[in-house]
């Protein structure tokens, strides 16, 4: 339990009016390698979680985590209030604020100025790393499934822990007692022995000007209060009756509307346009021209996009204006084919001498996969909300990173990154999408090319069409079986290595392993898509094993048992799923289980899919999922993103194809970006095992299993093996989207 | 001039026919709940009540509903109390992101009006219309299939995954 503690730093101050504020710095395991030096070689860390209690016994948990509708902040909320044993009545959260940004020095000036006395360890921290960081990273960043894993497990459970030992030691001071006598339970301190009793807020001012505990003690899981159990969401009763703002809502006085058309070619610019029809519009206020892109700013959303339609464009020639998905896949496997014969591919992992036994191996076992790239369609299209005065630039989105965005919006506009405000707002949806930039920096240049407060909106065929993509891959794989029938040799070549460098490797004991990478560029801009890399090579590495339990005439689910022996946790996992689905009960005719297995983010989840194909037309029936993120913090909350993080790796497996023509993408809308439906959708049933290991991510974990789970139970079904994505390709699935 | 009554208010507004509802709502009317989400009637994010049965308020131009009826989410409770269907979201934990959630309600509303007790394929066929990006389909068909069986919408955590599968590894 040591472990983390020591890695974290606590502050504490007196807000004016005598409130407590607790604050947990902490050297976050940030997959960003470029924080790391920054973080190891100083020995500070970054500010990234606070606590505030009130006079009126109000607990706040100021959460740097943005929702995009994971229920992040409700769970971190929890963590803190259990720490502290406040009584879940009495709390609330904020987001921390961007504009002062959170772990960032302004957002602790900000205290500063209302009276806080920041401690010597928390300014070092303010002046220095936090400073360099957030100037480096501009880290505030939700993604990596990281709120609970990293945010609660290490910020927010140490700062409920440490104000719950300072309010104690105030109380014990104040009745001149041995705290080890005081119990604190549900917002109040008790004397067991006298039966004094009294709220936190009366000790909290008192508390505030202790020196905090570097390392509190932090609850046995058996004394969990609130972890553990499903409180209902805080931010649900506003998604129900239409009132929550989201950025797409936001007004400001003086407010335009404006529509965008962006280059269809990817680097593509505009080289002559005619707009002289769209200026003579009643209502219209400007045409802008944003070089790779033109924007029509006027009095109402849909006027601009009228005006927009009417607006003539030349765009630029590009080197790619001859680019397509197939010409884009020949060039991956000519690459792949190049490195493979010069030897000249980038060694990824190596075990054994995979090569050497299959070179040596009379029968091995070739397969070919790939997958296209994917759009992530957020529910509510990209939108920002601009105003540019002499003072600087304000920005009303919803985005995953905040601090990002300041500092993007003021290299664009040239301003310093003080003069650059973010409104967060709850996001539609953002699944990575929403941890790029470009349509606050869009609407920002409009605000400042009109002199007006300015709401840019993508249509959806915009939101399809300039994409951060998922990346499509080509993945090839040779294997060789011992006599037994299991893997004695696996080989994997694929095109392009991102993130997580974990994301291609297989649990499974196999002597032999070489993975190994080609790197083939393409013009299509590509980013993180929920599960990032996991969401390919979950399809990839698992299909594979698939087809090597039927080579081997073994049951696929008896097949990755039998290769787990050294990996306990991925077991029990993978029997709970069997089990729960009835593997060993029989289906009837055109009926078919398939069966999966990904870690990713610190989750270990296996799912089993049902089918039914009959007829050509393909009915996903049932997935059962059997996760272990350690501990289920919100257990109704990680079913909940089980479920979405299954739709969502179904709907792509099933529909999800963004193609290039022409070196532009060809899709632009549901109708033939399709999503799965609720007149297709499953039944998801989910099992959480509470391993009590390390605790890992829930927005991300749910979604690889589900296409490589889906694609076995349709071999089992029907015998038709998939290879490539999405399956509508194989004609079994009605072509409606 | 086109007249309408939105949430049984009569607005008179200076808009052209052609301007889909959905617009005249949002920009015109600030009634920012009914949602943008692809503007071709593909996803049910803009579904409105025209005299109680959903449409698209993105594929309908105002004019073509002048003098009608037209009911949004902000009009769906009376006062404060929320709807038996919206009590039943809260209770089945239904949104994450929400932002297609007003559009799944007033389809569900629509639904239950016409059809109060539906067999499941029915609840799937009729809300096949509308697209959750968050993939909470099982919720929101489970939230209509209470309310249809007459269930009282209380947020019970014991029902929702309460009990505490602890192993120690
Ligand atoms: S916005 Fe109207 S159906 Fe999608
Ligand atoms: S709750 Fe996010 S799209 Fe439905």
């Amino acid at each position: 339990m040591g472990k983390w503690t020591r890695r974290a730093f606590i502050t504490t101050g007196v807000l004016g009016g005598g409130a407590l504020l607790v604050g947990v710095g902490l050297r976050m395991g940030n997959r960003n390698e470029e924080l790391a030096p920054l973080v190891a070689g100083r020995g500070e860390q970054l500010v990234n979680a606070w606590v505030k209690i009130g006079q009126d016994n109000a607990v706040v948990a100021i959460i740097p985590q943005c929702e995009m509708g994971q229920g992040a902040q409700t769970a971190l909320a929890q963590m803190l209030a259990d720490e502290l044993d406040a009584r879940w009545e009495d709390v609330s959260f904020m987001e921390a604020p961007a504009e002062d940004a959170y772990a960032n020095w302004s957002m602790a000036k900000g205290y500063a100025l209302a009276g806080v006395n920041i401690p010597p360890i928390l300014e070092g921290s303010v002046n220095g790393l936090l400073f360099q960081a957030t100037k480096a990273m501009h880290l505030q960043t939700t993604g990596g499934s990281l709120s609970v894993r990293s945010t609660g497990v290490y910020g927010m459970r140490v700062a409920g822990a440490a104000a719950r030992e300072m309010l104690l030691a105030a109380a014990a001071d104040a009745w001149q007692v041995d705290s080890a006598e005081l119990d604190a339970r549900q917002g109040r301190i008790a004397h067991r022995a006298s039966n004094r009793e009294a709220p936190f807020a009366e000790f909290a001012a008192a508390a505030g000007r202790l020196s905090p505990n570097a390392a509190p003690t932090l609850k046995r899981p058996e004394d969990f209060k609130l972890m553990g159990r499903s409180k209902p969401r805080l931010d649900i009763p506003a998604k129900v009756d239409g009132s929550l703002v989201f950025a797409i809502d936001a007004t400001v006085n003086g407010m335009k509307h404006a529509a965008i058309k962006a280059a269809p070619v990817f680097g593509a610019r505009v080289a002559a346009m005619e707009d002289k029809a769209a200026r003579q519009m009643a209502g219209v206020v400007d045409v802008v021209n944003l070089d790779d892109a033109v924007a029509v700013v006027a009095d109402n959303y849909w006027l601009a996009e009228q005006a927009l339609k009417s607006v003539r464009v030349t765009w630029s020639e590009t080197d790619n204006d001859d680019r397509s998905s197939e010409g884009i896949f020949k060039q991956f496997a000519a690459d792949m084919e190049r490195d493979r014969a010069g030897g000249t591919s980038t060694e990824d992992l190596a075990r054994g001498d995979a090569q050497a036994v299959i070179g040596n191996a009379d029968n091995v076992i070739r397969r070919s996969y790939r997958v296209p790239w994917l759009a992530h369609t957020c529910m509510e299209p990209m939108n920002a909300l601009a105003r540019v005065t002499a003072s600087g630039c304000e920005v009303w989105t919803g985005s995953q990173n905040p601090l990002g965005f300041k500092h993007a919006v003021a290299e664009a506009l040239e301003l310093e990154p003080e003069r650059v405000a973010i409104h967060q707002h709850m996001m539609g949806g953002g699944f990575g999408r929403r941890s790029r930039p470009d349509v606050a920096i869009q609407a920002a240049r409009l605000a400042r090319a009109t002199n007006l407060p300015v709401k840019l909106i993508w249509s959806r065929e915009e939101d399809v069409r300039h994409d951060f993509y998922r990346p499509a891959v080509l993945s090839e794989f040779r294997a060789v079986l011992d006599e037994r029938g299991n893997p004695l040799a696996w080989e994997n070549q694929f095109v392009d290595k991102h993130e997580p460098v974990e994301a291609p490797h297989i649990p499974y004991d196999v002597p032999n392993q070489y993975v190994h990478f080609t790197d083939s560029p393409t013009h299509v801009p590509f980013g993180a898509w929920r599960s990032v890399d996991h969401s390919q090579h979950g399809f990839f590495t698992e299909s594979f094993i698939d087809e090597l339990a039927y080579e081997a005439g073994r049951d696929p689910y008896e097949y990755r048992r039998d290769l787990l022996a050294h990996l306990p946790r991925h077991r029990a996992v993978l029997d709970k799923a069997a089990q729960a689905a009835g593997w060993d009960q029989p289906l009837g005719e055109g009926r078919g289980r398939g069966i999966s297995l990904q870690q990713s983010f610190g989750t270990i989840v296996a799912e089993v899919v049902e089918v039914t194909v009959a007829d050509g037309d393909l009915t996903v029936d049932r997935v059962v999922v059997a996760v272990d993120a350690g501990f289920a913090v919100s257990p109704d909350g990680l079913k909940a993103q089980m479920e979405s993080g299954v739709i969502y790796g179904l709907t792509a497996a099933l529909y999800g194809e963004i193609s290039i023509e022409n070196g532009a993408v060809k899709q632009g809308n549901f109708h033939d970006y399709g999503a799965l439906r609720m007149d297709r959708a499953p039944v998801i049933e989910t099992h959480i095992i509470n391993s009590m290991e390390h605790w890992g991510g829930a927005g991300e974990p749910g979604t690889p299993g589900s296409a490589p789970a889906l694609a076995n139970a349709i071999y089992a079904a029907s015998g038709i093996r998939i290879r490539e994505l999405p399956i509508s390709r194989y004609e079994l699935v009605p072509n409606r989207a | 001039m086109i007249e309408l009554i939105v949430n049984d208010q009569v607005v008179r507004m200076d808009v052209p026919p052609d301007m889909p509802l959905l617009w005249v709502l949002r920009d015109h009317l600030e009634l920012t709940g009914t949602k943008f989400g692809c503007g071709i009637a593909q996803c049910g994010a803009c579904t409105v009540h025209l005299d109680g049965s959903a449409i698209r308020a993105c594929v309908t131009p105002v004019g073509s509903v002048a003098g009608r009826r037209i009911t949004t989410i902000e009009g769906l409770s009376r006062g404060d109390a929320l709807t038996p269907l919206q009590q039943a979201w809260i209770a089945h934990q239904v949104p994450q992101c929400g932002y297609c959630q007003s559009g799944q309600i007033m389809s569900a509303t629509a639904l239950l009006a016409q059809n109060p007790n539906p067999g499941d394929d029915e609840i799937r066929t009729a809300m096949a219309g509308n697209i959750c990006r968050c993939g909470m389909y099982g919720r929101i068909h489970k939230a209509i299939r209470a309310v249809a069986d007459g269930a009282v919408a209380i947020w019970d955590p014991a029902a929702q995954g309460d009990a505490r599968e602890v192993q120690h590894g």
